[in-house]
C-alpha cells in the first residue's frame, strides 16, 4: 500500500487535515499536520488497523525551517503493513500527545522531550527520562556541543574534615556498662 | 481487624540490585506484600550512543550500536547495516546473507542462554546460570574465532562482512549445533516440570496480545500472549523467507508462557542455524561488489593506482550515503530491533535511532505487576528479558 493510497483512505476520516506523501526508500511515508496528529493516530488505529505504535523519534534539521521532524512508525500486524508519519515542528512549536490512543507513546514522547526539547501538549508526565533530572539543555539538538564538561550538581562529593569525622564517631559511641 | 491503621511503605529496588538486570531502579509502594504502584527510573546506563554516532563515519558506527543491546550485539549491527544498505541500494550476495542469518541466530541463542540463566537464578534455580553460561562460552568462542572479540565482534559491516570466515569455523559451529539439542533438554529437565518453578511463574505477570500491542511490545512477550508476529516471517530480510522454521507461540501470556516460547525459540534458531551452515561454503564472497563501500581486493590495491586511491578514500574519508531515511526492523532476541537512519548525503550519519524493545518492556512493567506480590516483580522482570544497555542506549 503506497503513501497515496493511505492518504486517500485517511483523508475522509480526519476532516480538515491535508496530508502529503513523502519520498521514501522503504515503506509508505506521509506528512501530517501537527494539530491533527491525535485524530490521525485514532483513525490509523481504529479504521486502518495499525495496532502497534513501534516508535516515536525526532530528527533535528537545523538550520532548516521548520527545524524538527517528529517521526512516528506504525505497524499493522493484521495487514502486514508499515507506515511512517512525520510531523514538522518549528523551533518553539508543540505537538499533542498521542498517549490517549497508544499508551506506549508515553515514554517515547518523554525521550523526545528529553533529547530535543519538543513539548508534547497534554502529556501526563513530561519529565527527564534518560538524562539526570537537573540536566540543562537537550543533548541531541544539533546546536548542543558534543564535548561538554559539566560538574555533577546533585551529588557533590561529601567532604568531611578529620574533626567532623571524629566528632561523628564520638557522638555515635554509646557508653555501655559491662 | 479493619480498623487497624496501616500505611504503605516505599521501597527502592535498585539501581544496584542483582535481579534488576543492570541498573534499573524501581520505586515500589507496598501495602504489605501487595504492590500499590511502581515507578521505574531509567537512564543510569545512558551513554549518548546516538549522539556519538552522528560524529562518526558510517562504518565506525557499527561497534557503537553493538554496545547498545550488549547481549544481542549482532542484531543491532545487522539492523543498522541493513538500514544503511537500504539507503545505498545495496543487495548482498547469497553467501553473505546466509552467514548473517547464521550469526544472528547464534546471537539469539547466546542471548536466550543468559536470559534462562539469570531468570532461573532470580527465581531460585541458581544452578541454571552455570549450565547456561557454560554453553554460552562456546558461542563466545565462535565470536572470538571470527573476529577476535568475544562480545562485540563487529563482524557484520555495511556492504557485507569484515572478512572471510576463518579456517575451522564450520567444524566449531557444527560441534555446537550437535551438542546443543541435548543441552536444551537438560535445561527443560531442570525447569519445565519443576513444581517450584511452575508455582512461581504460572498465572503471574499476564500480558495479553492486546495489552502488548497497546504498549508497543512485539517479540517473545507478545508471542507468549497469542500474537504470531515475528519480523522474520512478516517482513523477511536477509533471505529468512527461504528457511524452514516455525514461530513458537503460547496463549496464556504469563511468565511460564514466555519461558516456553523462548525455549522453543532456541530450538527453532538451532534449526535455522543448521540450514544456514549447510548453505555456506567454507570460503567465498564475503562482501558485495559495490566499489563505493567495499575496498578493492588487495592485489589490485598493490598493482593499480585507481584501486589504491579508492582504498585510501574508503578508509580515510569514508563513503557517502545518499540523502534520505530508512527504518529496518530485525527480529532480535528481545523483539523488534529497528534502526532508523537519516542521511544528509555526507559521510556521517545525520541521525541514528534504535528502537529498543527493553525500553518498551520497562515502560509497560507497572501495568503488569500492579496489584501483584513483590516477589512476582522479580519473576516478571526476568521474564521480559530487559537489557539496560538496550533501554538507556
Amino acid at each position: 500500500m503506497d503513501a497515496q493510497a493511505i492518504i486517500d483512505s485517511l483523508s475522509p476520516l480526519v476532516p480538515g487535515a491535508s496530508f502529503e506523501a513523502a519520498p521514501s526508500v522503504d515503506f509508505a511515508t506521509i506528512y501530517s499536520p501537527a494539530e491533527h496528529i491525535v485524530a490521525t493516530c485514532q483513525a490509523l488505529r481504529d479504521a486502518l488497523r495499525f495496532e502497534v505504535l513501534a516508535e516515536i523519534t525526532c530528527a533535528d534539521y537545523l538550520p532548516r525551517v521548520p527545524r524538527y521532524e517528529v517521526v512516528y512508525h506504525f505497524l499493522s500486524v493484521s495487514r502486514k503493513l508499515r507506515l511512517r508519519v512525520k510531523v514538522r515542528v518549528t523551533a518553539d512549536g508543540t505537538v499533542s500527545t498521542v498517549q490517549g490512543v497508544y499508551p506506549g507513546a508515553g515514554w517515547l514522547e518523554r525521550e523526545v522531550w528529553d533529547m530535543f526539547g519538543i513539548v508534547f501538549d497534554g502529556h501526563n508526565d513530561l519529565r527527564r527520562l534518560l538524562m539526570p533530572e537537573d540536566w540543562e539543555g537537550h543533548p541531541q539538538r544539533k546546536d548542543y556541543p558534543v564535548q561538554i564538561q559539566k560538574a555533577a550538581q546533585t551529588y557533590a562529593p561529601l567532604e568531611v574534615s578529620e574533626e567532623q569525622f571524629r566528632a561523628s564517631l564520638e557522638r555515635d559511641r554509646v557508653n555501655r556498662p559491662h | 481487624m479493619s480498623d487497624i491503621r496501616t500505611e504503605t511503605m516505599t521501597v527502592n529496588m535498585g539501581p544496584q540490585h542483582p535481579s534488576t538486570h543492570g541498573v534499573l531502579r524501581l520505586v515500589l509502594e507496598l501495602d504489605g506484600e501487595v504492590i500499590q504502584s511502581v515507578i521505574p527510573t531509567i537512564g543510569y546506563l545512558h551513554t549518548g550512543i546516538e549522539k556519538t554516532a552522528e560524529q562518526k563515519k558510517w562504518q565506525q558506527v557499527i561497534p557503537l550500536v553493538e554496545r547498545m543491546d550488549y547481549l544481542g550485539a549482532q542484531s543491532n549491527s545487522l539492523a543498522y547495516a541493513l538500514a544503511v544498505e537500504k539507503l545505498l541500494g545495496l543487495e548482498m550476495p547469497q553467501r553473505v546473507q546466509d552467514i548473517r542469518v547464521l550469526i544472528a541466530e547464534l546471537q539469539r541463542i547466546a542471548s536466550h542462554l543468559i536470559w534462562i540463566g539469570t531468570h532461573g537464578l532470580e527465581i531460585g534455580a541458581v544452578s541454571m546460570l552455570f549450565y547456561a553460561v557454560r554453553e554460552r562460552e562456546l558461542l563466545l568462542n565462535i565470536n572470538e574465532l571470527i573476529a577476535g572479540f568475544r562480545f562485540f565482534p563487529s563482524y557484520i559491516r555495511i556492504g557485507g562482512l569484515r572478512e572471510d570466515l576463518p579456517r575451522g569455523f564450520h567444524a566449531q559451529v557444527q560441534e555446537f549445533l550437535d551438542r546443543f539439542p541435548a543441552k536444551i533438554d537438560e535445561f527443560e529437565g531442570l525447569l519445565t516440570k519443576n513444581d517450584v518453578y511452575r508455582r512461581r511463574t504460572e498465572g503471574v505477570g499476564i500480558i495479553s496480545k492486546e495489552h502488548a500491542y497497546a504498549w508497543g511490545l512485539v517479540g517473545p512477550i507478545a508471542r507468549a500472549g497469542g500474537s504470531d508476529y515475528d519480523v522474520r516471517k512478516y517482513f523477511p530480510y536477509s533471505g529468512y523467507e527461504s528457511y524452514d522454521f516455525k514461530v513458537p507461540t503460547a496463549t496464556e501470556g504469563d511468565v511460564y508462557a514466555r519461558y516456553r516460547v523462548r525455549v522453543a525459540e532456541m530450538r527453532e534458531s538451532l534449526k535455522i542455524a543448521k540450514q544456514a551452515l549447510d548453505r555456506i561454503s567454507p570460503s567465498g564472497v564475503w562482501a558485495c561488489d559495490d566499489t563505493r563501500v567495499v575496498p578493492p581486493p588487495k592485489d589490485k590495491v598493490y598493482s593499480e593506482m585507481e584501486a589504491l586511491i579508492q582504498h585510501f578514500l574508503i578508509y580515510s574519508q569514508g563513503f557517502t550515503v545518499p540523502a534520505g531515511e530508512s527504518y529496518v526492523p530485525v527480529e532480535g532476541p528481545r523483539g523488534e530491533h529497528g534502526c532508523y537512519v537519516v542521511s544528509d548525503g555526507t559521510n556521517r550519519p545525520w541521525r541514528v535511532k534504535m528502537r529498543a524493545p527493553s525500553f518498551m518492556a520497562i515502560q509497560a512493567l507497572p501495568t503488569v505487576v500492579q496489584g501483584g506480590l513483590i516477589a512476582d516483580v522479580v519473576a516478571v522482570i526476568g521474564s521480559t528479558d530487559v537489557v539496560m544497555g538496550d533501554c538507556d542506549r
